[in-house]
């Protein structure tokens, strides 16, 4: 019960943060998508073996949870929520690629390379995907994508079922609510009972949903979802997405830890 | 002015399922009226509201927006033109923040931004609660969202102003202010309620409906005492005219 009314909070948290302002959070929506599907393009393309070379790319997101002043904690405990999928996904690697290789005097299979570039890379999408939306929010993402010219049937699914969600939550919470409060001491839901209780659920969300609907079709929504002001491209945002894309570029062609590498111990040398 | 008349000729609807909700109702309603529109639980109130918004559309009988029928092809139109807000405030309001909720009318109306800013800004004062237009609307309270629900009408300048239930739910304090609230609006109004004290207060006009028919339309006043009618209907005098539950005197 807790659960669900403390799930709703943290669904809304998301929004939440994305109304603050920073200096992050002041980037044009647009300059933010565009920029993180180039990152993630760039981060995906890396080989499977190449490790090393992804490290560089922790940079963008870790500067931009610092200047966008977010708090730590619900970040990264919803970055925590996707790593037992992605661990799940990887742990196999190392018993079915299980060439040895030396490393640093220790022959270790190459699995264990593989999975961790996996789980690397994935962890960087997520937290990528999660910054974006925290310092965005929905509704401006879904212009962003608009302006994209992806199609409006997609980014309409995408707003609605974003806001359906809550509404589902909410219908949940009250009706757990109801139940325990006639079932002490029981713990969830009963299963005889849970086959009218989802039912019930499915039913009276339907109802919800539509009253929703009717009240946006009241005022005038015809299906094209209007964010109103349209962001400009200003000079910063420009020098935010170029800054940024070159640094993508630089890291993906050369490899920066290498060089840097070269770099000291030729200093040191 | 008579695109600001609110015309129901003969009107019946019946749900899929067989179930008859108006049977036979007619009535016009002019520019700057206020009329209450009550009856008892299942009456067909709602009903009534939904086919005059278009959310419905009836089985005979038509309703006329001035002197426009509500089609779906009209719909549009029809709708920039009555506001209607809606029993829970929650069903309305669907925005992150107040403003965009308030917004979300005349932007889909595809006005320019500052003009959505003027309208919203205005609508937000009419029901006194600019400060709070950053917040979240889930975070509100009730009477909070209420004013929120209304302004979000407003805001789209409609001619006429459909509420169903507007004071359920609310506190007494909160109550007495939606009801000045609708004392100083001066759009035609059409109200539905169990408040029938709320109703006296605000509307001159009272439509009884009983079983999807009409069973009274008239002078508020008059029909508001008559409690042999309210009665036979399901309803009973407003409270304000009952006699003191400790002396009872009137």
């Amino acid at each position: 019960m807790a659960d669900i009314t403390k799930a709703l909070y943290n669904m809304r948290l998301l929004d939440d943060l994305a109304q603050k302002e920073s200096s992050i959070h002041r980037i044009n929506s647009l300059v933010k998508l565009i920029t993180t599907v180039i990152y993630l393009a760039v981060v995906i393309s890396f080989g499977k073996y190449e490790i090393i070379r992804i490290l560089p790319f922790v940079f963008y997101p870790v500067l931009v949870f610092t200047l966008s002043d977010l708090p730590a904690m619900p970040i990264v405990k919803r970055i925590l929520l996707v790593e037992p999928l992605i661990i799940g996904i990887g742990i196999l690697n190392p018993l079915f690629d299980n060439q040895r290789i030396l490393l640093g005097g220790m022959a270790i299979s190459k699995g264990w390379i593989t999975f961790l570039s996996l789980f690397l890379k994935s962890s960087l999408a997520v937290t990528v995907g999660i910054l974006l939306i925290a310092t965005t929010g929905m509704d401006k993402l879904a212009w962003a994508l608009r302006i994209l010219k992806v199609p409006k049937v997609f980014v309409l699914q995408l707003v609605l079922t974003y806001r359906y969600i809550y509404v589902l939550t909410e219908e949940v919470a009250r009706m757990m609510r109801a139940y325990s409060l006639r079932a002490p001491g029981q713990k969830g839901i009963q299963l005889k009972h849970l086959g009218s209780f989802l039912g019930q659920l499915i039913l009276r969300t339907l109802d919800r949903a539509q009253r929703v609907y009717e009240a946006m079709n009241l005022r005038g929504f015809t299906g094209e979802y209007n964010r109103g002001e349209n962001e400009k491209v200003n000079a910063r945002d420009f020098a935010y997405l170029v800054g940024w894309v070159l640094f993508f570029i630089v890291a993906r062609i050369y490899n920066i830890p290498k060089l840097l590498g070269v770099l000291l111990t030729g200093v040191i040398g | 002015m008579s695109h600001h008349k609110l015309e129901v000729r003969d009107l019946q609807f019946a749900y899929p399922d067989g179930q008859v909700a108006i049977k036979d109702i007619s009535f016009t309603i002019h520019h700057g009226e206020s009329v209450g529109i009550i009856g008892a639980n299942g009456a067909g109130k709602s009903t009534l509201l939904m086919l005059i918004m278009g959310l419905l559309f009836p089985t005979s009988g038509e309703v006329l927006v001035g002197d426009v029928r509500v089609t779906k092809k009209t719909l549009p139109m029809i709708r920039q033109r009555l506001g209607m807000v809606f029993q829970n405030p929650d069903d309305q309001l669907f925005m992150t923040t107040v403003y965009d909720d308030v917004a979300f009318g005349p932007r889909n109306y595809n006005m320019d931004e500052e003009e959505v800013e003027k309208r919203v800004k205005e609508a937000l004062e009419a029901v006194g609660i600019a400060h709070l237009k950053d917040r979240a609307p889930y975070k509100l309270s009730g009477g909070e969202k209420r004013s929120a629900a209304i302004a979000a009408v407003l805001s789209m300048q409609p001619d006429i102003l459909i509420m169903d239930e507007p004071t359920s739910a609310l506190d007494p304090k909160s109550r007495r202010k939606v009801i000045e609230l609708l004392k100083g609006f001066k759009h035609t109004k059409i109200i539905t309620s169990h408040d029938l004290d709320m109703v006296f207060e605000t509307c001159s006009r009272v439509i009884v409906i009983n079983q999807g028919e009409i069973a009274a339309d008239g002078e508020g006043a008059k029909i508001l005492r008559d409690s042999k009618l309210l009665e036979s209907c399901g309803l009973e005098i407003p409270l304000s005219f009952q006699n003191c539950p400790v002396c009872g005197k009137l």
